[in-house]
């Protein structure tokens, strides 16, 4: 691992086509995170961790992936598996949201939220697009990766790239990372693999993702937005402003008619008697 | 991308009862003083005793905001951080315009200025608050000066009444992000519940039911006002599927409560329309005293919680 530069970007390429479901990454994570342990999940899988949240900032998705019809060996592909994380968006909905400035970006390019500056209000985990971000019930704070922050100013690579034992989590300058991903799926469509497509590696999701990934089928099918549907909130705000402004608009009219009704019959009557005199 | 549909991968924010309430309360509070501008700028000398109401409203129902907020928070201490940001070398104010929780806090603190003004105002000229320098500082608003007040405070709760909504839009949630009516529906709906909360609270006020005729017609026009806004809504939200999110079971139940909160302000528009005597008084559809100023302003505000809370727990 060449030495780690402040004022450069630093990201994950994480290849799930060599995941092997391993967890290796999780316990890493965890362990040099001093991430408290959890209630395993049981459902319909074998994925026991459940999600990514306050607590668990790599998880390991088993993707029920079963094919309806009999395929012959070797063909089955019964498990798409992913070590999924913050992606480090370029543009991340929850720094944009975060109204205390406690997300912020770091030297190294990653979006990180600062512990003694986060107020617990949440508006992060209802921007965040991936599911990544919850709040820790004991501290009140958000929580999520942090591209571990403090091994990356200590010079060291995060835990989960340093205990991935088929290099399927890779970590580097952004840059080198991209050409590596590149390179790789190139490789993927000539051995024919063609599901093999690269998400987040260029700027058609939110600006580019710092962490992307190589899938091997539909972004939905690992609960990621496609290029349509990566929004930010802040589209939001023109329309939802000028809607509330009409109907203020209309609110204060409805008051006026209201007042301006009630007092039209008396006016008459005394423009009647004013006539009269 | 409104109308579209968006397949969203979110986690709810776990926006729950304190929210709900400061919903509710920030609806009223700037619903009331809105009302009460209006009455004291284009009303009649008689129309003061609600205008006073307004103002005792606007700041009662301002109250219990901050505190929701801050309870609401996981760090309490740190509400400040809202302000004021503490990042190390980054230190300073905090305003983020484009971030609807930023910008609400500061209108909130703003409007809470004007709120305590027209409070002080008000007790002062109800004779309750006998100070002679809240009396000479009152006297300053007798002018223009009043009037600027009165519409900056007006247009503060305005935003405070209706900001909630695109708070909840300028998000990534189904439903809430799949709508651009929310910031409008939960104005009308505050407006409606304001007008009712003063309907109920005139008759404990003397002189105040010389406003009544004019709470109704206005009662009238924002229960259409809601009713069009929930129109809108669903519109909205046939296109995207997340209709049946939010008006799925139970959720429906308290759609009903919020539509039966309508049904008052709507069947008098239906049967007597704006319709007024030759003293100017509404035609009133024919219920009995206590039943018009007691239960219908109950029901209405009952609606105006009940439509909250459907839309704030049905994603969550």
């Amino acid at each position: 691992m060449a030495e780690i530069t402040p004022g450069r970007a630093y990201g994950f390429f994480t290849d799930t086509s060599v995941c092997i479901g391993c967890k290796a990454c999780e316990v890493a994570c965890k362990t040099w995170n001093e991430l408290p342990s959890n209630e395993p999940v049981f459902g319909d899988g074998y994925d026991n961790t459940g999600t990514l949240d306050a607590q668990n900032w790599r998880h390991v998705a088993f993707i029920d992936n079963v094919p309806d019809e009999t395929l012959g060996t070797g063909q089955g592909k019964a498990w798409l598996m992913m070590s999924d994380v913050c992606k480090h968006c370029q543009n991340a909905s929850c720094m944009e949201v975060c109204p205390t400035g406690a997300i912020i970006r770091t030297e190294f390019d990653s979006v990180y939220i600062q512990p003694d500056v986060c107020n617990g209000c949440r508006n992060c985990i209802a921007a965040c697009p991936y599911n990544v971000i919850s709040q820790d019930e004991h501290k009140g704070v958000a929580q999520k990766c942090t591209l571990c922050y403090d091994r990356l100013q200590g010079g060291m690579e995060p835990a989960c790239a340093k205990a991935c034992p088929t290099d399927s989590i890779q970590f580097g300058p952004v840059d080198e990372l991209r050409e590596m991903a590149q390179q790789r799926i190139e490789n993927l469509h000539d051995q024919g693999v063609s599901e093999a497509r690269l998400y987040g590696e260029d700027d058609s999701i939110y600006g580019g993702l710092n962490a992307f990934f190589l899938l091997m089928d539909e972004p939905e099918a690992y609960q990621l937005p496609d290029e349509e549907e990566a929004v930010l909130p802040r589209r939001n705000n023109t329309e939802g402003y000028l809607g509330a402004l009409g109907t203020a608009v209309l609110g204060v009219l409805g008051g006026l008619i209201a007042l301006r009704r009630r007092r039209e019959p008396a006016s008459a009557a005394s423009d009647s008697e004013a006539g009269d005199g | 991308m409104w109308g579209e549909e968006l397949d969203h991968f979110v986690r709810d924010p776990h926006w729950t009862w304190y929210i709900l309430g400061y919903f509710f309360f920030a609806g009223l509070s700037g619903g009331s003083y809105v009302i009460a501008t209006l009455f004291r700028l284009r009303g009649t000398p008689a129309d003061e005793p609600v205008v006073r109401l307004g103002h005792y409203v606007a700041f009662a129902t301002l109250l219990p905001c901050p505190v929701l907020l801050i309870l609401d928070l996981g760090k309490p201490s740190r509400f400040w951080h809202m302000m004021w940001n503490t990042t190390p070398d980054e230190a300073g104010l905090n305003f983020k315009y484009w971030s609807p929780m930023s910008v609400g806090v500061w209108v909130l603190a703003v409007f809470g200025v004007f709120a305590t003004v027209s409070f002080v105002e008000a007790l002062v000229r109800d004779e309750k608050l006998r100070l002679g320098l809240a009396r000479r500082a009152v006297g300053l608003l007798d002018g223009t000066l009043g009037k600027i007040v009165l519409v900056l405070g007006a247009v503060g709760g305005l935003f405070i009444a209706g900001y909630t909504g695109v708070l909840l839009a300028v998000s990534n949630q189904p439903v809430w992000s799949d709508t651009w009516t929310l910031g409008g529906l939960f104005l009308a709906s505050g407006l409606s519940g304001s007008v009712a909360l003063l309907h109920l609270l005139s008759r404990y006020r003397r002189g105040a039911e010389a406003s009544g005729d004019a709470l109704i017609l206005s009662e009238r026009l924002y229960a259409l006002l809601e009713l069009a806004l929930i129109v809108l809504f669903v519109l909205t939200l046939i296109p995207t599927g997340s209709l049946d999110i939010v008006f799925g079971f139970p959720w429906i139940l308290l759609w009903l409560v919020a539509f039966a909160g309508l049904v008052p302000g709507l069947a008098g528009l239906l049967t007597a329309r704006l319709a007024v005597t030759g003293n100017g008084m509404a035609v009133t559809v024919q219920t009995t005293s206590v039943v018009r100023s007691v239960a219908i302003p109950v029901l209405v505000l009952c609606g105006v919680l009940a439509l909250r809370a459907a839309i704030i727990f049905s994603i969550q």
